[in-house]
């Protein structure tokens, strides 16, 4: 006789519960670590980490983002950097891969299915191949060391150009012609028809690119040179070095700063976690 | 002045695929004209060709006075209701219905106000601020063609907007879209599958097989004279009867199979066309309710085996055997990829249907005698297919 439904699907739920617990505080360590650390005055760390979070948080805040470390630029100023340079790659991109999708998705022209598998075929080139003559170009351009340089590099994404695309690809063609009878040309269908019923997708790139835009580290490092343009993620490696000049490594600073940049990417993906994933189920169908 | 009209309008595509080949056909001014035939026979084609959504190969095509042959769809004064309803999802009601206005710059009062006023017609006003997802298929139905009414049109176009709803319904909204029609007065152009659906609502009907128009009349004349065996055989549930017969040297008789039917001189002489085909084979078509049980007197009669008898209430279909052979007809019940019956030899047995009274006493496998008048025998060319009158 065979085992009921019920019963094996109660031992299969536990052992997916506990195989998922096991693995979400494999992730929660490392976090827990860093908050905890974030919390204590430096020289706690001499006696090694501590189990508990501490009660220093506002004073450490107020030297992260006050007085900072010796020697690095000021972390408000390169959150700021990195919002903005993230927020601008974002906008850039949607603005960049929406119409360029839309061309490849619904209109008709010679030499379409090239222009699409040229732009295919960047996403399977590896970043080192173009580091190196982007560099040269953007260099040449005038890119080097100002905002333009975080940003206009970035902004052509084939991810987001095939991401589009096929969901304009399996846009219903029924909708299509009863726009065309409606009398809405291209850029009112594109703006009340198509994009509207692309959200998901939209809000699903917008969180892709933009934690993308933050997590950038190789680039503004190559690109900038002045504490001016800094950005946080690459910020942090300079913040270690600063650190550990100190007679008592000031790892409760670092840690801090470590979670400040963690913050805005989780707040981004949180509030649009709901139209986040809708769009991606949309796109795995 | 009608308000279609197509002239030898033509589509090929590119794989060389003829898909409409110089179909005349004009539909008049508040006509209800409906396109039938099986699948691929073209009339969706003929429909995309009038809203402009496709380009003809060859041929003209007015509207009114003017000749829209190569004008995009906006430009042709034309609504179309699609299969799927093509509402706009994220949209709500209201605005789907005040889309095409909305296209054309109209005053937002304005537009307001038509939107309003179309709802009120067909019964939308509670829906309005709801969105396509939340609505029945009947609704959905409706707001498809209150999105097509808003812009009074010259001309209404619909393809197959009853086909996605239950059978029910779809009795319903065939009277519902009937009664809006004749009471805007607009021209309308209908494709269906559907023979019922196209005998119940067209004012004429266009009968399309394969590209080419086969027929194009009122339901009635249709039914009545098919032109040729497949609208014969298209219209009609269940279908016409169809056999070959031998037609005897003085054109008295009838020989189907081992039995012979006397034809009256009336037969001969209402139908010219039929007279070059005496000593010949011909076939003949029989409507199933011109088949009768127990009637006395009938001026012939057709001696059959009953091979099953379906009981419907009102009536009943007796399917029976004959020993003469079948006519094939291509696309008879218009379902795609059915080959034709293969032609059966003399000896063996033609089915065929009766439609009789539901009293009726009939044992499957018994011998019945069909009462029959042959006057309301159809002929036709048992290889061009084409009626014979006159």
């Amino acid at each position: 006789m065979r085992p009921t439904r019920g019963a094996t699907s109660t031992l299969g739920r536990g052992a997916r519960l506990g195989a998922v617990t096991l693995l979400a505080l494999l992730f929660l360590v490392p976090l827990y670590v860093a908050v905890v650390a974030a919390t204590h005055p430096a020289s706690a760390f001499l006696r090694g980490v501590p189990v508990l979070p501490g009660g220093d948080l506002l004073a450490n805040g107020r030297q992260v983002l006050v007085r900072g470390l010796p020697g690095t630029p000021s972390v408000p100023r390169m959150l700021l950097n990195s919002a903005l340079m993230a927020a601008s790659v974002t906008l850039g991109k949607l603005l960049i891969a929406v119409p360029a999708a839309f061309a490849i998705g619904f209109f008709r022209f010679p030499g379409r299915r090239l222009v699409f598998w040229l732009i295919f075929v960047t996403l399977m080139l590896p970043i080192e191949v173009t580091f190196f003559p982007t560099y040269q170009v953007s260099v040449q351009l005038g890119l080097f060391n100002n905002f333009g340089g975080l940003v206009v590099p970035l902004l052509a994404s084939a991810t987001a150009v095939f991401l589009f695309r096929q969901v304009f690809a399996a846009f219903p063609l029924d909708l299509v012609d009863a726009a065309r009878l409606d009398g809405a040309g291209p850029l009112r269908f594109l703006a009340e028809v198509a994009l509207p019923m692309a959200r998901p997708t939209l809000a699903a790139v917008a969180v892709i690119e933009f934690v993308y835009g933050w997590n950038q580290y190789l680039w503004p490092l190559v690109i900038t040179s002045s504490p001016s343009n800094a950005t946080i993620v690459m910020g942090i490696r300079e913040q270690i070095a600063a650190a550990e000049s100190f007679a008592v490594p000031q790892w409760n600073l670092v840690m801090l700063v470590a979670l400040l940049a963690l913050i805005p990417p989780v707040v981004v993906v949180v509030a649009m976690q709901r139209w986040f994933v809708r769009g991606l189920v949309f796109q795995a169908r | 002045m009608p308000a279609i009209a197509m002239e030898g309008l033509t589509k090929v595509y590119p794989t060389g695929q003829r898909a409409l080949d110089a179909l005349d056909l004009e539909v008049k001014e508040g006509e209800f004209l409906v396109l039938v035939g099986p699948s691929g026979c073209g009339k969706t084609t003929a429909l995309r060709l009038v809203a402009g959504l496709e380009e003809p190969t060859g041929g003209v095509l007015r509207i009114g006075d003017r000749d829209v042959t190569h004008l995009p769809p906006k430009d042709r004064d034309v609504a179309m209701v699609f299969q799927h309803y093509a509402l706009y999802p994220h949209m709500t009601i209201e605005a789907n219905m005040a889309f095409p206005l909305r296209t054309r710059r109209l005053p937002k009062a304005a537009v307001r106000a038509k939107v309003l006023e179309v709802a009120r017609l067909l019964d939308l006003e509670p829906v309005l601020g709801r969105k396509p997802a939340q609505l029945s298929g009947g609704q959905r139905q409706r707001v498809a063609m209150g999105r097509a009414i808003v812009r009074e049109p010259a001309v209404f176009l619909m393809d197959e907007p009853l086909s996605n709803l239950d059978a029910k319904l779809r009795v319903q909204m065939r009277a519902e879209l009937l009664r809006l029609q004749r009471r805007l007065g607009t021209a309308t152009l209908y494709v269906t599958h559907d023979q019922v659906e196209a005998m119940t609502m067209g004012d004429r009907v266009a009968v399309l097989r394969g590209g080419v128009l086969q027929q194009c009349d009122t339901p009635h004349a249709l039914y009545q004279r098919p032109a040729n065996l497949f609208v014969a055989g298209f219209l009609g549930t269940p279908a016409m009867n169809l056999f070959r017969a031998q037609l005897a040297e003085d054109g008295q008789r009838l020989r189907l199979g081992s039995q012979q039917l006397p034809l009256p001189p009336e037969v001969l002489a209402t139908r010219p066309a039929l007279a070059p085909y005496r000593g010949r084979t011909v076939a003949v078509g029989i409507r199933p309710e011109h088949l009768a049980l127990g009637a006395t007197g009938a001026p012939a009669t057709l001696r059959a085996e009953v091979a099953l008898v379906e009981a419907l209430g009102a009536e009943q279909l007796v399917h029976f055997t004959l020993d003469a052979p079948a006519q094939p007809v291509e696309d008879r019940a218009g379902r795609p990829g059915e080959e034709p019956a293969p032609l059966r030899l003399e000896q063996t047995g033609a089915t065929g249907t009766a439609r009789v009274g539901p009293d009726e006493a009939v044992r499957v496998g018994s011998t019945v005698e069909f009462g029959l008048d042959p006057a309301t025998l159809q002929f036709f060319d048992p290889e061009g297919g084409q009626a014979l009158w006159a």
